[in-house]
This record gives C-alpha cells, sequence and structure tokens, in this order.
C-alpha cells in the first residue's frame, strides 16, 4: 500500500526479521520475565539513595533551613539549581513526544515512551524542591488562589514564582494524561497475554478497559495529535517561566532577556542526554537493541549538537550584551564569573556544554555507544554547573563587597540532591520493570514502512502481505456464559398441574404470531434451561418478565433444581429490560 | 432474536483493508473492527464518521481563558488591588502583560484534561471497565472484523473467507 511506502535511503528503526507478534514478545519479555541481580543491585543502591534524601529532608523540615549552606548574600543556591536541572532533563521527553510527532519523526516510536517517564519522574524531584524550600511545606497549598480566613489575601499574580507554580503544575499534568492514554493500549496487550490472575487484574484496572476499536483509535490518534498540539507550547512556555524567575528580577547576571530561549535550548540540551544516558542502558539491559538502534541514539546526539551549540551561542551572547550594555555591574557580574573564584564552574560548564558536544560532529564519535554514553554524562553535569553558575556566581558579590561571600553546601544540601537522583532512579527502575517500555502499538503501525523485513521485501520486489484465499480455518463456537462455567441449572420436568397454572398467570406463547426470543440473554439460563422453559411453554422475553416470587416457586417446583436461582438472577427484571430493547 | 454475529479474524492490516473495503462494497455493515494499533484510512473506509474531539478541545480552551481572565480580574483588580513593583493595577487590560503566562498555562490545561476525560467517557475507558475485544489476540498481531447475521451465514462466510480471512468464527453476542 502507498501509506507504507518509504524512501528506500531511510534506514531501517526495526531490525532483524519482525513481525508484529515479535514486536508484542520482545516489549512484553521485560515485564513478564524476572528481575536480574543487577536489577536488584542498582535499584538497591538508588533506594538507599533515596532513603538517605528522604533523611536529610526530615532533617531540614524538623530543624529549618538553617541546616543548608545559605548565607544572608547567597540566599538561592543547590535548592533552585536542582530545582532547574530537574525541571529541564524533563523537557526532552514532551520535546520528543510532542514536537517530534508533529515533525512526523518516525524515529521517535522506540523513545517516546521512556523520554515522557523521564519527563514525569524527573519533574517530580523538580517540584519538591520549592516545596521543601517553603518551611513549612504543609502550608503548601497557600500558592493556589483559595479564598483564606486571612481577609483578601490572594496569591501575587504578577509573580514569576506563581507562574512557576500553574507552569510546572500544568506541566506535570498535562504529561501525565498524554503518556498514560499513550499507555492504554500497550496496557491492553500485557493484560491480554497475562496468565498469572493478579497480573490480569491489575493490568485490566490500569487499562481503562482497552478495547482497540475502529473508533477508539481514531479517536487516539486525534486525542495525540491534539494534545502534541498542546504540549509544544506548553513544553515551551515551561522552561520560559522558570527563565522568568530570573530574568523578571533586577540582579545583574540574572536580568537578560535572553534568557527564555537560552533556557529552553539548555533544557532539551540536558533533557536528550539524560535520555541518552537511560536508553544506552535500559536497550542493554532490556534485549531492545533491536528497537533503540545505533541510529537512534546517532540522532539524538546531533539534537544534543545542536542544542549545545545554542547554548553556546547563548554563552556568547550575554558575554557580548553584558560588555555592549556599559553597566559596569552587569560587566563585572560576567567577569566575575568567568575569572572570580568560581572561575572553575564557569570553564567546567564551557567544557562540558559547549566543547564537548562538538565531538559529535564525526560520525565515528557519534555513532559509539560508549562515547555517546561519557558524553551524555558530561553534558548532564556541564548542565547542572551552568544553572549553578547563573544562580550562585550572580548573587555571592553583590553590591555591597562587605557582605561578599562564598557559598558551600552542607551535608544536608548534598544528601537532598542526591535523594532525589535516588528516587528518580528509584522511579524509573519500577517503570522499567512493569510498563511496556517501548509504545508498542505504534511501533507496530510503522512497522511495515520501516522495519528491515519489510524494507528488505520491497527491496526485493516481494509484497509486503499475500491475500491467502481458502486457508479459513471456521469455527462455531457456543457462548460461554455463566452457566458453562458454574454448572448449568440441569431442570426436570413433570408437574403438569403446575405447568398449566404457570402459564395462566404469565401468559401463552403463540408461535404463529410471535417469534420466540433468546432466553439465554438472561442472565443464569443456559442453553438447557431455556430448552426446559421451551419446554413448559415459555418462549418469550414478556413472559418471563411477568414472573414474581409466586412463579418463581412454580417454576423451581417443576424444574426441581437450584431453588432460588431465579429470584437471586431476577429473570424477570432482566427480561422486562431485554423486551424493552427488542 | 438472538443476534448472531460473524468474526473474521485478519493477521494483516494490509489484508484487513481490503476486505473491510469488499465487504463494504457487497453492501453489509461492519458492526466492529478491533486492532492492535491504529491502522490509517480504516476508519474512512468502514465509513466512520469523523471525530470532533479537537473541537471539543478548542472549546475547552476557550473555557480555560476565561475562567483565567476572570479569575485574575477578581482576584488582582476587583477585590484587592494592590502595587506590585509598580506594575499598574487601574484595569485589567493595564495589568494584563504580566497576566499572559497564566492565561496561557489554564488555557491548555483546560484544554487538555477535559478533552482526554472526554475521549475517556465517550470510548468508555476507565479503571474497573471491562475490556470488550472479543479475542486476546486483537491486542497483539490479529485484526477482528465483526458483521452480524442476518440469515445470510453461508454468503458472509463465502465472502469473508474469500478476502484471506485466517479464521472465522460464529458466535452469539
Amino acid at each position: 500500500m502507498a501509506s507504507h511506502y518509504e524512501a528506500p535511503i531511510r534506514k531501517p528503526l526495526v531490525l532483524g526479521d519482525k513481525g508484529y507478534h515479535d514486536v508484542t514478545v520482545d516489549i512484553a519479555a521485560p515485564v513478564e520475565g524476572k528481575a536480574n541481580k543487577h536489577w536488584w543491585i542498582v535499584f538497591s543502591i538508588a533506594l538507599a539513595a533515596f532513603l538517605w534524601g528522604v533523611g536529610c529532608i526530615i532533617y531540614t523540615i524538623s530543624t529549618g533551613i538553617g541546616t543548608w549552606g545559605l548565607n544572608k548574600t547567597v540566599g538561592w543556591a543547590w535548592d533552585i539549581t536542582n530545582f532547574v536541572w530537574w525541571v529541564g532533563i524533563g523537557h526532552a521527553g514532551t520535546l520528543i513526544s510532542a514536537v517530534l510527532l508533529l515533525f512526523r519523526q518516525k524515529w521517535r516510536m522506540a523513545i517516546n515512551r521512556s523520554a515522557e517517564a523521564m519527563t514525569i519522574f524527573s519533574v517530580v524531584q523538580a517540584g519538591l524542591f520549592p516545596i521543601i524550600h517553603m518551611g513549612r511545606p504543609w502550608l503548601a497549598y497557600w500558592v493556589l488562589p483559595i479564598p483564606n480566613q486571612f481577609g483578601s489575601l490572594w496569591v501575587n499574580f504578577n509573580s514569576p514564582l506563581l507562574w512557576d507554580v500553574f507552569a510546572i503544575s500544568t506541566y506535570l499534568s498535562v504529561s501525565l494524561v498524554f503518556w498514560w492514554t499513550g499507555l492504554l493500549p500497550d496496557f491492553a496487550m500485557i493484560r491480554d497475554r497475562a496468565v498469572r490472575p493478579f497480573q490480569k487484574k491489575i493490568y485490566s484496572l490500569i487499562s481503562f478497559g482497552w478495547t482497540g476499536r475502529a473508533k477508539d483509535w481514531q479517536r487516539f490518534e486525534e486525542v495525540s495529535l491534539v494534545l502534541a498540539g498542546l504540549a509544544t507550547p506548553l513544553v515551551l512556555s515551561v522552561h520560559t517561566i522558570v527563565s522568568f524567575d530570573f530574568a523578571t528580577s533586577v540582579i545583574p547576571g540574572w536580568h537578560t532577556t535572553i534568557f527564555p530561549p537560552y533556557f529552553v535550548a539548555g533544557a532539551i540540551f540536558s533533557g536528550f542526554a539524560m535520555v541518552n544516558t537511560l536508553l544506552i542502558i535500559m536497550r542493554k539491559v532490556c534485549h531492545l537493541e533491536a528497537y533503540i538502534t545505533v541510529q537512534h541514539i546517532e540522532l539524538m546526539n546531533i539534537v544534543i549538537m545542536l542544542t549545545g551549540s545554542i547554548v553556546g551561542c547563548a554563552y556568547i551572547t550575554e558575554l557580548f550584551m553584558a560588555w555592549y550594555s556599559g553597566v559596569e555591574y552587569e560587566q563585572y557580574a560576567f567577569l566575575n564569573r568567568a575569572t572570580g573564584p568560581y572561575w572553575w564552574a564557569y570553564w567546567a560548564m564551557m567544557t562540558c556544554n559547549v566543547f564537548s558536544p562538538q565531538f559529535m560532529w564525526f560520525k565515528k564519535l557519534r555513532t559509539s555507544i560508549m562515547f555517546s554514553f561519557f558524553i551524555s554524562i558530561v553534558v548532564n553535569i556541564g548542565m547542572w554547573f551552568e544553572r549553578f553558575v547563573i544562580i550562585v556566581t550572580s548573587l555571592h558579590r553583590d553590591y555591597l563587597p562587605s557582605s561578599w561571600t562564598m557559598f558551600s553546601p552542607t551535608f544536608v544540601d548534598i544528601g537532598i540532591f542526591i535523594g532525589t537522583i535516588g528516587f528518580f532512579f528509584v522511579l524509573f527502575l519500577l517503570y522499567a520493570r512493569t510498563f511496556p517500555v517501548i509504545a508498542q502499538a505504534e511501533v507496530k503501525s510503522i512497522l511495515k514502512s520501516s522495519g528491515e523485513k519489510y524494507k528488505k521485501l520491497r527491496d526485493a520486489g516481494k509484497p509486503l502481505y499475500e491475500i491467502s484465499k481458502n486457508k479459513t480455518v471456521v469455527k462455531e463456537m457456543e457462548p460461554i456464559t455463566d452457566d458453562v462455567l458454574m454448572g448449568e441449572v440441569v431442570p426436570k420436568v413433570g408437574d403438569k398441574v403446575g405447568v398449566s397454572e404457570l402459564l395462566g398467570t404469565i401468559g401463552t406463547f403463540d408461535a404463529t404470531k410471535e417469534t420466540a426470543d433468546d432466553l439465554k440473554k438472561i442472565k443464569g439460563i443456559g442453553p438447557q434451561m431455556e430448552a426446559t422453559l421451551n419446554q413448559i411453554g415459555i418462549y418469550t422475553f414478556a413472559q418471563v418478565g411477568r414472573m414474581t416470587d409466586k412463579e418463581y416457586d412454580l417454576l423451581d417446583s417443576i424444574t426441581e433444581s437450584f431453588p432460588g436461582r431465579a429470584q437471586r438472577d431476577d429473570w424477570a427484571g432482566q427480561a422486562k429490560i431485554l423486551n424493552n430493547k427488542k | 432474536m438472538a443476534s448472531k454475529v460473524i468474526h473474521a479474524f485478519y493477521n494483516d492490516d494490509d489484508v484487513l483493508m481490503h476486505a473491510v473495503k469488499k465487504v463494504k462494497a457487497a453492501k453489509h455493515h461492519i458492526e466492529e473492527v478491533y486492532c492492535p494499533f491504529p491502522v490509517h484510512g480504516l476508519d474512512k473506509a468502514m465509513g466512520l464518521a469523523p471525530t470532533r474531539i479537537a473541537i471539543t478541545s478548542f472549546m475547552y480552551g476557550c473555557v480555560g481563558l476565561t475562567v483565567a481572565i476572570v479569575m485574575m480580574n477578581y482576584i488582582m483588580i476587583q477585590d484587592w488591588p494592590q502595587d506590585i513593583g509598580g506594575k499598574p493595577s487601574f484595569s485589567y487590560l493595564e495589568n494584563m502583560p504580566a497576566f499572559v503566562p497564566i492565561m496561557f498555562e489554564l488555557t491548555v490545561f483546560f484544554a487538555a484534561h477535559l478533552m482526554v476525560i472526554t475521549f475517556y467517557l465517550r470510548s468508555r475507558l476507565w479503571p474497573f471497565k471491562e475490556a470488550e475485544n472479543p479475542d486476546v489476540r486483537t491486542t497483539d498481531d490479529h485484526f477482528l472484523m465483526e458483521i452480524e447475521i442476518h440469515d445470510n451465514e453461508k454468503e458472509l462466510m463465502d465472502l469473508l473467507s474469500d478476502t484471506g480471512a485466517v479464521e472465522i468464527n460464529i458466535t452469539e453476542k
């Protein structure tokens, strides 16, 4: 079919001789299999780090923010650095799932699920920091515009910090429904394969009863497209608003109009690096090399190279604007960054973010898995330093030289940061064991255009499918009703007096005027019971619908089996409904 | 009446598309098609009406924008105007530039969430909902076409086995 055509120059996105069923098996395998030793080791380490972080958070909240390294000059440091770093990492997930969907990039399909999972888990980490920094997190609901007992004390809608509340919560919740909606068909796939009852129950619950009707798919695709269209400006707005936290202030080094695009590019840059870090490991551990190919890694490296260069341009623009502004405070802020006591942080940032991605110009390096992994770690570190440099170096030497100071983190600062890394990996590792990590329904839909098997068939000039006639297996199935499963009610007929009395109240059946109904539709009546009822002279829903307790008793005495069954299942009530539907 | 349906299984989307077109050409009503993944063009071939869910999303977005404007106008201009950082609070319009981010966020929030809720309700998807696909293979690699039988069992059987169905079942519904 024409819709499956793809230019032969494009490399296959699914390697190997994979048909639809192979995709199912490969993607369900990590969920259905058992965790190996390595998973448990990494999970234990992540859990330990997470618990350490929880301890530090409890210590902070019970004692106060004084446990952090903040001082009167540097009032924002690791907390906001970590916040911006985690939010930024989240951006790649939305970029992959939304922006690449709008651009119809097929390679996104192997990585979007995990990238979106990463988005959600990292935004959760980010959200923790402002809440902890509140000092009294149980009052976090004060950021919401709700009527309160303090008179007309509303939240301040002029403040970028409040914009952040709205942006981050919208971003988190919209990403979550986008992710979950995409997961429904894949959960349904695992549900329908599940053997153990517990697994089946859980996946039925979370697949929301996904059935895969043609109409559902039509809506599903439309919803995905509209959500992508909404998420694209949303993701740009989120980091723009995060940058407003700084850009709307009057602090030299923060008061910069280039911040929104610069932050967004940086966010995508760091997010892609994190996607690379996670997926290079995951493809190996979950044996998904056929789906997350070297080509995927190469394309992500190209995005890293591009966004890294944009970030580099932004750094240079900042320096130029500082010099060109003629404002000496602005000029000093940047001079101090590059040559002051925090020069090492500035140059670490420059090296990691601007210099290291330039290696990706070489095809040999960007297709090397080890090198890509190494660079992804370097970029993650570099982007953390970027936020640290922006925040701390702009604050530590303020307008009053007598208050100039340095910032040094306490073990609590470090502990909370490590704790969020642990929490992130705990969530991601649990996800990798229980969720279909690749959007299998979407991969199947591109299999014919981009799968290696079908590409080879097309190159060989062979048809991609054959209509094999008259090889059909025909089965006639008896409906499986509760009666078959629970043992049928086997009736006995004998009491003639009862029969006529029964028919006297519920009416007789006239075969010339009426047609018989399928009484099996009533829950509790199976094929044999229907035969018996027919034998008595009951054929229609109308007749069954007229039965009351007295008639049920008569029926029980005639059939002499399972007394009370008809009452319990309310045959009359069911029959009335069915009769109306006819 | 007992409604008997015929379930024709296919293991290829292209074969399914041909079959759908053939069944439609023979003027039979296709009750339903269950697919493991979206088959492009299937809805048109089956004669399904286009979905209007994007329109609802637009309308929900308008609601969100209105909510944002009304809320911020009440809170910041009507109820307790304050001079914050010299930003003018005499009228909504003057103060509006500072409200743009939240106007945007709430528009997206309403448009996205209410559209997804609409989708879930219309397609009958929610926790504890029982799946209704007649065969577990329809979420794996099989496509299932369901056609109701009106005393034309033989004719349908011949037609469907001619379209390359891999399996045909007749069941009560």
